[in-house]
């Protein structure tokens, strides 16, 4: 028994390494001197931090981030609100029509936004909603309607109906049990919806690529590879540029760990 | 009954409780199910995306997709990238998981290590992935030149190519596999595997005859998702190869974006898109079905 543990931690030893090679390398280019030819798995000795100053300015990063965190906030507090709201009714009242509403929900989980790119674009165009924030927002909005209702139908379903008729003998009407009683519990699952949901918009490339055509209003990933195709050569620079917008989600991702990890957990059991 | 009794009975019936579905309703009928439809008429047509007038030139769009020779190799790609990447981010992720549910010291650390790539947007883990890959002084051909052999052409050979794609796109979304592993394993009753030992069942027969069926749930999961994301992949080939060189990296979603935005041919992009989609459900659906039909009760 012994053993086979000393042989799984090598084993997993192994495996971290392998995870951490890819950062390492970027670590390292992103501290380099643009004239220094060492080998790329070389640490440098020293530390060249104008790359990233210049990958921030010249990369208009500053804006990008603000336009990141302008439409992750508005999504989230949105997908939140439409989310919970819509899966009370849903998972309380199973009448026909809410099953037929739920099952139409559910299945919209398939559809990728990219499948239907031109009509969107051409509806957004139709409503000057090109290189808005709104129009980011509704998409996001939109397209993460199906596992939001979903992870809120589940988590509704296990609170105890006791609850609702206890409230209903205090004469409380079906929308104040619903915004009374219900909503306040679901603060735990509203924490995974906000972590898969958040690091999704905040990552997010196609919509904002389509849709944020403005270079004002890039967002840090359209902004990094507007940045990759002007510095193409400049791979140190491109480096520091990938370091500082990957950071701030990573470091999220450390301090906050075990929260990720239990929320999604959480999440992908009731799927 | 009284006028605002009635108003209130009315007002707190299941029916008008259904009111709070109308948000998320009216998202969906805009922003999918009717663009849905318009695809379909604007694949019907040669529209060029942003002027005015637009012929109807029937199935044309479809007619052009099937005697298109890049179009099957395209379609090849794709099938690659979803399926690689769905075999391989199971294997590893069901592996992973199994070896991070055992008592071990610092498997937090392990597991935080390997989720960490999830956090990364796909197309900056590309562009991670293109400093390693990269033919003129990547950090993987510098091993090779160091080792005294040729160098290779990672990003320009064709089918080697869109199997390293396949394999950032694994490596990235592993962890999320892993973590989804984990918690199907985590709800496995600890009795079953005592009463195993006790009748004197041996591991691989354990984990083959309970550990697995106990795990569908988690898999049917994975696999779907995985399925769905491998067809869809499109942020790490931009950061990679942006399809090229030609056409020997596309998959179907990058052929559609350039269809559209670079050779201005929408009539075309919303056929490839409606077919996307159809392909996307048929396999999608399947899927689930079949590995429903395995999951059991416990």
């Amino acid at each position: 028994m012994k053993r086979k543990n000393t042989v799984a931690k090598l084993l997993l030893i192994l495996i971290s390494l392998f995870y951490l090679i890819p950062f390492y390398v970027v670590i390292c280019l992103a501290f380099k001197l643009q004239s220094d030819f060492s080998s790329k798995w070389q640490f440098p000795g020293y530390l060249f931090l104008q790359n990233f100053s210049r990958a921030w300015g010249s990369g208009h990063l500053a804006n990008a981030f603000k336009n990141n965190i302008i439409i992750v906030v508005f999504s989230l507090a949105l997908i939140i609100i439409c989310g919970s709201i819509c899966s009370y009714p849903l998972s309380r009242y199973k009448t026909r029509l809410n099953k037929f509403i739920y099952s139409l929900i559910i299945a919209c989980t398939i559809v990728p936004g990219l499948t239907i790119l031109v009509p969107l674009y051409q509806i957004m165009v139709n409503l000057h909603g090109t290189s808005t924030y709104w129009s980011v927002i509704l998409l996001h909005l939109t397209f993460s309607m199906p596992l939001v209702v979903f992870l809120y139908t589940g988590f509704i379903g296990m609170i105890p109906r006791e609850l609702d008729d206890a409230a209903v003998i205090d004469g409380l009407s079906r929308f104040g049990i619903c915004f009374r009683i219900i909503m306040p519990l679901l603060i735990p699952i509203t924490i995974t919806v906000i972590i898969v949901c958040g690091v999704g918009i905040w990552n997010d490339y196609q919509f904002s690529l389509f849709f944020l055509q403005k270079p004002t209003m890039f967002t840090v990933t359209v902004q990094l590879s507007m940045f990759f195709q002007y510095n193409r050569n400049e791979i140190n620079l491109v480096a520091a540029g990938c370091l500082i917008s990957a950071v701030p989600l990573i470091a999220l991702f450390i301090f906050l760990q075990k929260y990720f990890i239990k929320g999604l957990a959480s999440g992908a059991l009731k799927l | 009954m009284s006028l605002r009794g009635r108003a209130s009975k009315i007002l707190n019936s299941t029916l008008a409780l259904d009111i709070l579905c109308i948000p998320v309703l009216f998202l969906l009928s805009f922003f999918i199910f009717y663009p849905f439809i318009r695809g379909l008429m604007i694949s019907f047509t040669n529209w060029d995306g942003f002027s005015q007038t637009k012929d109807w030139i029937g199935l044309d769009n479809y007619g052009r997709m099937l005697a298109d020779r890049n179009v099957g190799k395209i379609i090849g790609n794709t099938i690659i990238y979803a399926v690689g990447s769905t075999i391989f981010q199971n294997l590893l992720g069901l592996s992973f998981a199994v070896l991070l549910d055992k008592a071990i010291k610092g498997k937090n650390i392990a597991r935080a290590i390997i989720y960490m790539p999830v956090m990364v947007s796909g197309l900056i883990m590309g562009y991670i992935w293109y400093f390693l890959f990269q033919e003129d002084g990547g950090a993987i051909n510098e091993i090779i030149i160091a080792l005294g052999k040729q160098t290779v052409r990672f990003l320009s050979s064709g089918k080697l190519t869109v199997m390293l794609i396949t394999a950032v796109n694994v490596f990235q979304y592993c962890g999320m596999c892993m973590i989804i592993y984990l918690a199907g394993l985590q709800t496995i009753p600890k009795d079953y595997y005592e009463a195993a030992a006790i009748d004197g069942a041996k591991r691989t027969h354990i984990f083959r005859r309970i550990t697995l069926p106990l795990l569908m749930p988690s898999i049917t999961i994975n696999v779907v998702l995985n399925l769905i994301g491998g067809l869809k992949l499109f942020d790490v080939i931009i950061a990679m190869t942006n399809g090229g060189p030609g056409y020997m990296t596309q998959s179907l979603s990058t052929m559609m974006y350039q269809t559209y935005f670079a050779a201005k041919d929408a009539g075309y992009a919303a056929a490839i898109g409606n077919f996307m989609f159809v392909v996307i459900t048929i396999i999608g659906m399947s899927t689930l079905f079949t590995l429903r039909k395995r999951e059991v009760e416990y």
